[in-house]
């Protein structure tokens, strides 16, 4: 779509923007983040003031910065598209060498009293500039052989750039989202085909040279995914916090044990209870209700964002949805696969409900792009 | 940029169809967090509940306070007595160094104690509390209590433990408390969790082994809940439990502390038992030890004193032991050939100093023969010789049957430790214990309680009992129970001609009251209370033909664990038999020189239930007695001994 069939076609203006909002969506997303805010106020052990209430406060702000993103035209963060990327390359490569290494080797740059994660920034900001790139790109020559090294390009750089953090989750984070893009862009299904084939293969081929001389992983890294696959086999090592977490969901049962009377979390058996670790204790005090309930409305948010992104006739605004939707959804997703012991433990928060301050503004940025296109599309 | 419409149009439906595909992959994926969350938290909600609790609820629990231990009279035999100990929390107390320093300016505390402490803490997180000292008296209690402002983190707890205000009085009978070893729980089939407290005292000899199950009571939980690193969080519930059953015994405390100062300086069992109700009023043992020492802990050095001491301080003898009863098993020989008919009471027998059976001598303890003895003489004057000839007219099986009906041979069921069954031998017993045939010179040394013959103290004691009554006495040692009143121990009648029993009493009065008895020194004077006994004296050693024919080694001239054991048993009063008593002094010589006199003091013990007047005893006695009294008396009040003249005069 072009500038000129915006003008062309009605577009929202001023204020009356705010009519044109995806009501449904913000009002969503201020659900899951209230359900954090209780969730913080209950491991605080009933005080607001440790994480409920700077978590109220970047809620807030965050939620004006989604309003004036989403009051801005699309075009313009089309436009910005590519400078917004290479400005988080920067950031990621400015924290490799200032920043500080906090828990989990998560990277951050202290920005006053805000402590930014650039490879949050980054997720966010390849989502925008390949859905730029496929937007400018002829159709035809998407599967083009040539025209896919650019895309690569901008995955793999902040992949390896977050890897060497080394941040494994984020890094695969980022990758699924980039692929997921290129995936609706129209890329040949081949190409998607040969990359899982190879990574099947690879982790066949590192399962099947283990205690061979030319084996893939050290020893260590062979127990670890072992102690992941079975975590009884170390009950009080690395097995202790997954047991642990399991332990605090499954004693939730249907309705839970109550506001406040989590045992797990206030015990302190539960590790990173605020952080990733958030969900067992929701699932415990408020039960498998609670759980789906959560799930339901990640499930909705989804929804929204499909339908959102459907809406869209120009390519750039569905697949920065798409892809904004796809980075949310593996946030949960690798969360609860983690936190139920399906994934290994790879350090990756509960998108809105974790406390944690950079994502949650990310996150609500990101939310703004989405309604910034929701809202200027033409009708 | 600028594409044609009709491109885009192109792109439109792909774009939507791999839309779609992944909206697909999505919804898959959550399908699976979604049953992953019903199978976490429906499908094994049970599991997970258990193990939460797990984690957070710790039961501690809470020593009951043990069952004490009362005497027929309510005097307590076993009493929990408060213990203090000082202990210190390491993150109330600040530096820790510093800490016991301050502790150490306040009450005595050994250089050793302090590292000890020191190092401990180091291994146990900073909320645990560590014992600094072990039972630390009163004084120290509260020196420490009244510093306490000074002394933060450190306090004085109270716990219980076992004490046993008779000492060596008691000590076989009651038993002693110990804690519990890993041996000790390797042995229990489902040992009781009270058990896995740190050093919990429970029963390990006497009654306190014995009724163990009542006297421990049922152990109190507290549920606590603990946090990840084990700091008490909160108390969730108490259950105090139930103390445990006091127990009333049959013992008589005074009487048993005279019997075991009567018995000191012998190595030396007696038991006293009511003829009425099989009451056992006093279960000496001679020499004993303080049962305290065990509650503590033993040392090595007492330890070794008390197990290499060849009077055996340790073995409860009046159960535990097995003697040859020598003549007071004649008792038992006798009515089993009265019963049988074998014999007329005043059908002689000729005593010629020895019988000789099929080609071996046996001597009679006269080496020139009673002469012609009926069965009252027999027992007055102990004469063996008619012995083995009535025994081997009646046979082994029909002695060995007596000797069960009147208690000798069957294992009595006493609440005490390795109590003795003793040897009631008849020929099945012989075939099965040595695979050999029974032989009649088995049978004549049977009959005089040597050979195989084997019985307690506590046997004999029965065994007079139920001569005297004629009825099936059982010995008792415990009265109540939480305050119920046991089975008494009266019995039924033995079924066993009056007459004969009759035959037998009076022989026993003869062998005290007849101017020519075994006895007649250590008669009662007192009357109504005339005294009816049997002396005994049985050899542990084989005397040879040689020594015969150049004459018998003086007991004096032996070694003392070579000499003859001293028996004796009696009933009082005569006509009104009330209690029995069975007297054994290892290696003591003469039935009638050691033992008797022993039996006639604690028999006039128990029936006056004090001491008695010297008018008990006959003219000629009474110095002895009184010196006997004062001695006795010495000893029971702990004051240093007058002579020791006292107890040898007696023997003399």
């Amino acid at each position: 779509m072009s500038y000129l069939e915006y003008q062309v076609k009605f577009v929202p203006s001023g204020l009356k923007k705010l009519l044109y909002l995806n009501w449904p969506l913000v009002l969503l997303v201020t659900a899951v983040s209230c359900m954090g805010f209780i969730m913080l106020y209950s491991i605080a052990g009933g005080r607001i003031e440790i994480w409920s209430e700077p978590q109220i406060q970047r809620f807030g702000l965050g939620f004006l910065l989604m309003m004036a993103v989403a009051l801005i035209p699309i075009w313009f963060w089309r436009g910005s598209s590519w400078i917004a990327y290479l400005v988080s390359i920067g950031l990621l490569v400015l924290v490799e060498l200032i920043g500080e290494v906090g828990m989990g080797a998560q990277r951050w740059i202290d920005i006053g009293p805000l402590r930014l994660q650039p490879s949050e920034v980054a997720k966010i900001t390849l989502v925008m500039a390949l859905a730029a790139y496929y937007d400018w790109l002829p159709p035809r020559r998407v599967s083009n052989p040539i025209w896919l090294i650019p895309p690569l390009l901008l995955i793999l750089v902040p992949v390896a750039l977050v890897l060497a953090q080394p941040n494994l989750g984020t890094a695969v984070l980022i990758l699924g989202t980039g692929g997921a893009v290129m995936w609706c862009a129209g890329v040949h299904w081949a190409y998607f085909a040969t990359v899982f084939g190879a990574i099947g293969g690879a982790v066949y081929a590192v399962f099947e040279t283990r205690g061979t001389p030319w084996q893939f992983l050290h020893d260590y890294q062979y127990r670890r995914i072992d102690t992941f696959l079975d975590p009884s086999q170390d009950p009080l090592g690395a097995g202790y916090n997954i047991t642990q977490a399991k332990i605090a969901l499954g004693s939730g049962g249907w309705t839970g044990k109550g506001f406040m009377q989590g045992t797990q979390s206030r015990l302190n058996f539960l590790p990173e209870k605020h952080t990733d670790f958030i969900f067992n204790t929701l699932a415990e005090e408020f039960g498998f209700m609670g759980s789906i309930t959560l799930l339901a409305l990640y499930g909705l948010i989804l929804l929204f964002l499909f339908h959102a992104a459907m809406q869209c006739r120009d390519r750039f605004s569905s697949l920065l949805i798409t892809g904004i939707g796809v980075s949310f959804f593996l946030l949960f997703c690798v969360n609860m696969l983690m936190v139920m012991g399906l994934a290994p433990v790879v350090g990756v928060p509960l998108p809105l409900v974790s406390y944690g301050g950079s994502q949650l503004l990310v996150l609500l940025i990101a939310f703004g792009l989405v309604q910034s296109a929701h809202v200027h599309r033409p009708r | 940029m600028k594409r044609q419409r009709n491109e885009s149009s192109e792109v439109w439906p792909r774009m939507t169809r791999r839309a779609v595909l992944l909206g697909t992959a999505q919804i898959g994926l959550m399908g699976v967090l979604g049953w992953r969350m019903k199978q976490l938290q429906v499908d094994q909600a049970d599991e997970f509940k258990l193990l939460a609790e797990e984690n957070r609820v710790n039961m501690r629990l809470i020593p009951p306070a043990r069952g004490l231990i009362f005497d027929r009279n309510g005097v307590p035999l076993a009493t929990n007595e408060p213990v203090y100990r000082i202990v210190i929390v390491r993150e109330a107390a600040g530096e820790p160094r510093e800490a016991l320093a301050r502790l150490a300016a306040v009450m005595p505390l050994e250089p050793e104690a302090i590292d000890r402490t020191l190092e401990e803490m180091d291994r146990v997180a900073s909320f645990v509390p560590v014992t600094v000292k072990d039972r630390v008296s009163w004084d120290d209690v509260a020196r420490v209590t009244a510093n306490a402002p000074a002394l933060p983190g450190i306090t004085a707890e109270v716990g219980l433990s076992r004490h046993y205000p008779h000492g060596p009085d008691t000590a076989h009978v009651v038993g002693y408390v110990g804690p519990v070893s890993d041996y000790d729980l390797s042995l229990m089939e489902d040992p009781d969790p009270l058990f896995q407290i740190p050093k919990f005292q429970f029963g390990k000899t006497g009654v306190e082994a014995k009724l163990e199950d009542q006297l421990r009571g049922k152990a109190g939980a507290q549920r606590i809940e603990v946090n990840s690193v084990g700091r008490v969080m909160r108390e969730l519930s108490r259950d105090e439990g139930d103390k445990g059953t006091d127990v009333q015994l049959t013992i008589d405390a005074g009487l048993q502390a005279f019997v075991e100062a009567r018995l000191a300086g012998e190595s030396a069992a007696c038991v006293v038992i009511d003829c009425a109700s099989g009451d056992l009023l006093a279960v000496g043992n001679a020499p004993s030890f303080d049962p305290n020492l065990f509650v503590r802990g033993i040392s090595v050095a007492d330890w070794t004193a008390l197990n290499e001491n060849i009077y055996r301080p340790l073995a409860a003898k009046a159960v535990q032991g097995a003697y040859p009863p020598g003549s007071t098993f004649k008792i038992v020989t006798g009515l089993a050939a009265l019963e049988a008919g074998v014999i007329d009471p005043e059908e002689t027998v000729w005593c010629g100093g020895y019988t000789e059976v099929s080609g071996t001598k046996f001597h009679c303890w006269k080496s020139g023969g009673h002469g012609n003895v009926n069965f009252n003489d027999s027992l007055k004057y102990s004469c063996d010789c008619y012995y083995y000839e009535v025994g081997q007219r009646v046979g082994i099986d029909a002695i060995a049957a007596m000797a069960k009906r009147l208690g000798v041979g069957i294992r009595h069921n006493v609440p005490m430790s390795a109590v003795a069954e003793g040897v009631a031998p008849d020929r099945a017993w012989k075939t099965a214990q040595y695979d050999d045939d029974w032989r009649v010179g088995d049978t004549v040394n049977a009959s005089i309680g040597q050979g195989y013959v084997l019985a307690s103290p506590l046997q004999l004691a029965v065994m007079v009992a139920r001569v005297a009554t004629g009825r099936e006495v059982i010995p008792r040692l415990v009265k109540t129970i939480a305050g119920v009143e046991q089975p008494s121990g009266a019995g039924a009648s033995l079924g066993i001609n009056e007459n004969s029993l009759r035959r037998a009493r009076a022989s026993m009065f003869d062998v005290v009251n007849h101017e020519r008895g075994t006895a007649h020194k250590s008669r009662i004077a007192t009357d109504g209370m005339e005294m009816a006994g049997k002396t005994g004296t049985s050899q542990v050693r084989r005397i040879t033909p040689e020594e015969r024919a150049r004459g018998v080694t003086s007991n004096a001239d032996l070694p003392w664990n070579r000499r003859d054991h001293a028996l004796w048993v009696d009933f009082a009063p005569y006509n009104n038999p009330r209690v029995a008593v069975a007297v054994v002094v290892e290696h003591g010589s003469g039935g009638s020189t050691a033992a008797a006199p022993i039996g006639r003091d604690v028999t006039l013990q128990a029936l006056y239930g004090t001491f008695p007047p010297l008018e008990a005893y006959p003219s000629d006695a009474r110095d002895t007695a009184a010196a006997m009294q004062e001695r006795v008396r010495a000893i029971m009040e702990g004051r240093p001994l007058p002579t020791e003249a006292g107890p040898e005069g007696s023997r003399a």
